[in-house]
This record gives structure tokens, sequence and C-alpha cells, in this order.
């Protein structure tokens, strides 16, 4: 893990009228490192991830891109510093082919048409690259399958080539095998040197990619752990803020029961 | 670090092996004639029809009128075909742009009415030059679809009502408009009496045109191919590319000579040929184009993806009010003159079910520009034939309502098959 992050959040807060959402918020997010985010329903993770995206503007507290302070009150901001998220709707055209759906707002042009022959070879290299196999970049999205939508939303992330790849709940919704494919790809782009901020409720996808994960409660930060000295209930404990929890209870009961 | 947490299944460790290049389980295409035929095979069994139903129902057609009344394939009868398809197809050119989007334009033959009897008391009442009038009457089209996309866009009103307003209260401006008089007859020599009584007779002309427009066909798909190739990209086999050409070249050498045969290429089809390539490049082959689609298919997703939403629905409307304007022009010219009813009645239909007869679907973000042309030599046909056999207009309106609802079920049928087979 390299020193210098790419992405610090320092002590951010943000209010909603009356609803005190985030509190004196820390995370760091370094290249090459999947950094899982955390937390029970209403924790503060979307609005969280929707003030790193430019949708939510912060109140209080300091963003620092690679070292220096900026200011990110659009999503448009948040693009040009090179953070690319992707929503859980993944927002792709059904009617529209991989290629369009991949280029989509930023085709390729050649003397103002658009360039089809260079933007299908850009395709191909890039779902090469992140070994994404999809039947043909030529059918409408509307034809592939749940996880191979997922696939394609964020690969769609990386045309633009950026830092940081906010993605949330991806595995949500998929079976198995999909999910499985969608964690290799988390994978990839942590070897590509990208900072990758997952968002989730699985506790098993975040223990297989994750390097940290950080807790979010109540909109505060609750701890920052390595996960592979972390035991799933020790994230559990922090996630719902105490050892006595339902899920503790469930698992002496059961204990019990076994002797 | 991941490796302890990794699921080490077999399964796992066989994706490590080479990827194949291919999907396995993607039916690949083979090379050369056969392929393409195995490919249309397996288009047409998933639902996927295209122009198929139209090109059948359009030879069918042909052959019932043709058994009926000798003269329906006549030279003649064909030229006029050609004429009177211009003005309501370039219509529906204009329709398929708002199709695309997913929206509906009520207005267009009111707007068309508009810009006729704009033109008409300008040019022939006020005896301003014919050509500053009809820019006048475009410009007022484009004014009135943007005032259209403005209300549809920024207030949020459906287009289904703004349009529907539209259609009664244009209507009322042109029957205001043309004031006290009936009707206003286009003086002969104008601008407006030439588009569709204006006709190349030189034999070269409409040659010329047939063999340039393949020529240029052929050369798009060659110089298409051999980039794809540099690229390392599967290019249309060859033999692809020759049927194309043939069907293309054929099509279009029997029309100049039928054309030839009867008053020479009129300068009405023309036009309305220019309006379909230069519409269809703009959505095939343009940002703007690919940004109708794409707000036509997930319009949220399209705003996310930077798209101007708001934008693409405004000028859509814009084309569309201009190309009703133009048409409008060109039925006043086929009809002598402006009037009170220009493009009351069943222009409005017929302009719509031109466009979905052709292919265009009704729920937005898959069609085609040419579905314009073939819709609406679907119609115009009929009519021609049904004049022919002097039926009576009643029963060529329900013909006409029994071809559209044959269209629309065809589209939801085939739409039924895609989704089983995969595909949209």
């Amino acid at each position: 893990m390299s020193a210098a992050p790419v992405l610090a959040l320092r002590g951010v807060s943000k209010r909603f009228g009356a609803v005190q959402a985030l509190t004196d918020v820390d995370l760091e997010i370094h290249p090459g490192e999947v950094v899982a985010l955390v937390g029970d329903n209403g924790a503060g993770k979307s609005t969280l991830v929707k003030t790193i995206a430019g949708v939510h503007p912060i109140d209080e507290g300091v963003i620092e891109w690679e070292g220096r302070q900026v200011t990110i009150d659009r999503p448009h901001d948040a693009q040009e510093l090179g953070v690319a998220t992707v929503y859980q709707d993944l927002a792709l055209c059904d009617n529209l082919d991989v290629v369009a759906n991949l280029f989509l707002g930023r085709e390729l042009r050649r003397a103002s048409v658009i360039d089809e022959v260079a933007m299908e070879k850009r395709a191909r290299e890039l779902l090469d690259t992140l070994s994404i196999r999809i039947p043909s970049v030529r059918i409408p999205i509307a034809s592939l399958s749940g996880g191979q939508r997922q696939v394609v939303a964020i690969a769609r992330a990386l045309i633009g080539e950026p830092k940081v790849v906010i993605l949330d709940e991806p595995t949500a919704a998929l079976g198995v095998e999909q999910t499985a494919q969608v964690l290799d790809l988390v994978e990839r782009l942590r070897e590509r040197g990208l900072g990758v901020i997952l968002i989730s409720h699985n506790m098993a996808d975040v223990k297989a990619v994750a390097d940290r994960v950080a807790v979010l409660r109540l909109g505060r930060n609750n701890g920052v752990f390595p996960v592979k000295d972390t035991s799933h209930e020790d994230i559990i404990a922090a996630i719902t803020g105490a050892t006595d929890n339902a899920v503790t209870r469930r698992q002496a009961r059961t204990a019990e029961a076994q002797q | 670090m991941s490796d302890t947490v990794k699921n080490p299944a077999p399964a796992v460790a066989e994706s490590a092996a080479p990827i194949p290049a291919v999907d396995p389980r993607l039916l690949v295409r083979e090379e050369g004639l056969k392929g393409y035929l195995t490919e249309f095979q397996r288009k047409v069994r998933g639902g996927e029809l295209g122009s198929i139903p139209v090109i059948l129902g359009l030879i069918a057609i042909g052959v019932i009128f043709q058994s009926l009344d000798g003269s329906f394939l006549s030279a003649d009868s064909l030229s006029n075909i050609s004429i009177y398809v211009a003005g309501q197809g370039i219509m529906a050119v204009g329709i398929v742009f708002v199709l695309l989007l997913g929206e509906i334009d009520l207005s267009v033959g009111s707007v068309a009415g508009v810009g006729a009897a704009v033109w008409a008391v300008l040019s022939v009442s006020h005896g301003m030059s014919d050509g500053l009038a009809v820019l006048i009457a475009i410009a007022a089209g484009a004014a009135i679809g943007a005032l259209h996309g403005f209300f549809f866009a920024k207030i949020g009103v459906p287009a289904f009502v703004v349009t529907l307003a539209g259609f009664l209260g244009w209507s009322g401006l042109q029957i205001w408009l043309m004031g006290g008089e009936g009707s206003i007859n286009t003086p002969g020599g104008s601008l407006v009496e030439q588009l569709t009584n204006y006709y190349f007779e030189d034999i070269a002309a409409a040659y010329g045109l047939a063999i340039a427009a393949t020529a240029a066909y052929l050369g798009s798909m060659l110089l298409d191919g051999r980039r794809r190739r540099a690229a390392g990209l599967l290019g249309r086999p060859v033999s692809e590319i020759a049927l194309r050409t043939g069907l293309v070249g054929v099509l279009a050498l029997v029309a100049a000579y039928e054309l030839n045969q009867s008053r020479g290429l009129p300068l009405a089809l023309v036009i309305f040929l220019a309006v379909l390539v230069l519409a269809d490049f703009v959505v095939r082959r343009t940002t703007y184009g690919r940004q109708i689609f794409a707000v036509g298919g997930n319009a949220e997703a399209a705003r996310r993806a930077g798209i101007n939403v708001d934008k693409v629905r405004i000028t859509v409307f814009v084309i569309a009010g201009t190309l009703a304007v133009v048409g409008g022009l060109f039925i006043a010219s086929l009809s002598g003159g402006a009037t009170k009813s220009l493009g009351a009645g069943n222009t409005l239909m017929n302009v719509i079910a031109a466009a979905v007869i052709g292919g265009t679907s009704l729920f937005g973000g898959r069609g085609k520009i040419w579905s314009a042309l073939l819709g609406m030599l679907v119609i115009q046909s009929i009519q021609q034939g049904l004049n022919l056999l002097n039926m009576a207009s009643e029963i060529q309106y329900m013909i006409i309502g029994a071809v559209l609802l044959a269209a629309v079920v065809i589209d939801s049928v085939s739409r039924r098959t895609q989704k089983s087979a995969g595909r949209t």
C-alpha cells in the first residue's frame, strides 16, 4: 500500500435540515486498495458516497485529492478529478448495444461523425484487459444477464480512466457465479492501481475482496479494520454498535442448542 | 492477502486457464454468404423481423392491385405514388424522430396547415418574395416545435397533451390566418408550385441518381469494411456487400426506368430522398442521434451520462415542427394551394401510421428513419390502388385502419418473441 492516499476525507459533516447525516467522518483511500464501506441502513454510507461523487456538497470538513484540498460541488467536479461512481441501478440504456453504452456521453468522433470502429476496438481492448466475457459487444444491453450488465456498468466507469471507483452494492441481486465474476473484476481494478470504495451489506463479499473495512454507525466513524486480522463478529459488532446484539444473541442461542 | 479468503473452488482454478477469445456460448457467425443466411434465419426466428413484414406487404399490395386493375403498376401510376409520398413522408420523418424519443406529436397536421397558410398569406396576399415566405413559414414551424418542446421538457406537461392542445390551437390559427378566403391558390411558376410539378425530364437524371446512390452505398460499405479489418474487427463479408449492393442497385434502376417511362425524375422525390438520407445520417452517425436513442431508451441513464436531456427533447420537437411545415408546403403544392383544411382529416393519422407501419416502435428507442419511406409507400399504394378501383373514401379509411392495426400487432408479437429469445 503506497503512503499517500489518493482521496482523503477529514472531519466531513453533512446536515439535511434537522438531520445530522454525517458527523466528523474520516476516510482514506489509497491507490490499489479496496475499502469496504459498511454500516446498517441509515448509517450514512450513501450520503458519504454522494458527497464524494458530488451529488451532496459537504457542509464542514476537508476533501483532499492526492494531498491537496479540493471542493466537490457538482458531479462534474468529481468526474474531473477522476472519481467514477457505479450506482446500484446501473443506469444503462437497454436499447443500445454494449459499445454505445460504454461510450455514452463521450463518444469518440472522427470529423464530427461517431467513430464506431475506434469505439468498438477500444471497448474490446478494455473488456479484454478486464477479462470480461460477454457474447458480443454489438448486442443490446437488454439481452445480457444481470451479472454481465453489472460488469458492463463497471467497465463503463473505467472509460474515463478514473483513479477512484465507487461501487454501490455491486453484488446485490446477483447469483453465485455472477457475484464471483464481479468480485474478480473488483480485484482486477485493484491490480490496475485504482482505489475502490465498495459499499456492501454482504460480509462474505467484503471479506473476499476488501483490504480494509470502514464502519459507519449513525453517521460517525465506528472503526476502520484491516480485513485479514478482523473477525466477522468484530465487524458486526462495530456495525451494530455493541457486542450484545441480535446477531450475537442468535449465535449464542444456536451454540447452546448444539451443546 | 486475499488468498486466504478466496474461494479455492475448482471453477476458479479453471478460469485461470487461458480464456478462449470468444465466449463458447456465443453462436459464432460463419464467414461468407452461408453465415449471412444462417444469421438471417436466426434473427427471424428470434423475432427480429426488421423491414421484412413491410416489404412482404408491399409485394402483396402490388400483386393484389395489379391483378384487380392492370394500370396499378404502370409507369404513370408509380410516378404518381412517388410524388404523393413526398409531403406526408417528410412529415413522417419528423414523427420518427419524436417516436425514437418515446413521445408522440399529434400536432403535425395542424402545423403543416399553419405553415402552408403563412406561406400563402405572405407570398400571395402580401406579395412577399416567394423564397423569403417559404423560409418564414419553415421558421414558424421550428418555433412552434420549440414551444411544444419547451412545455414538454421544461414544464413537464406530457407531450401527448401539449401536442393535442397544439393540434386544436394551431388549426385555429390556420383558419384565422386564411381569414375570409377559403383557399389561396399557388401561383404558377412559384417555388411551392414547382415542388411537386417539376420533373427532371432528361433520362440521364434518374439513371444518374440511381447509379450514384448505388455507388455511394457500395463505397461506404467497402470503406467501412476496410477500416474495420484494419482495426482487427469483423467486417461485413464480401458476399453480403455484393447482395446488398445488388438489391439496392436493381431497385434504384427499376425505379429510374419506370420514372423515365412517365414524366422523368420528380423534384419532390429527390427532396424527400435527400431528407431521408440526411436524417438517417444524423440519427445513426452523429452524437446527437445517439443521444436521441439514449433518451428514448432510458432518460435517467442519459442524464447521468451527462446528456442534456431537455435540449435533446426540445430540438427533436423543433425537427418535427420544421419537417411538418416542409411537408405542408408539398401538400399545398400538390393540392394547388393552401386551404383552411389543409393538414386536417387523416393527414395526422397517415403520418403516424407510416412511421409505425415502417417499423418504428411506439415505445421509444427503436426504429429507423427509412421506416417513414416504407410506411408511406404502403399507405400511398393502398390509397392509389383503391382510387383506381373507384373505392369510396370511407372504405379506404377502414382498410388503412386495418393495416395500421396489423402493423402494430406484428410489432407487439415480434417484441414478445424477441423477449423470449432474449433480445429487444
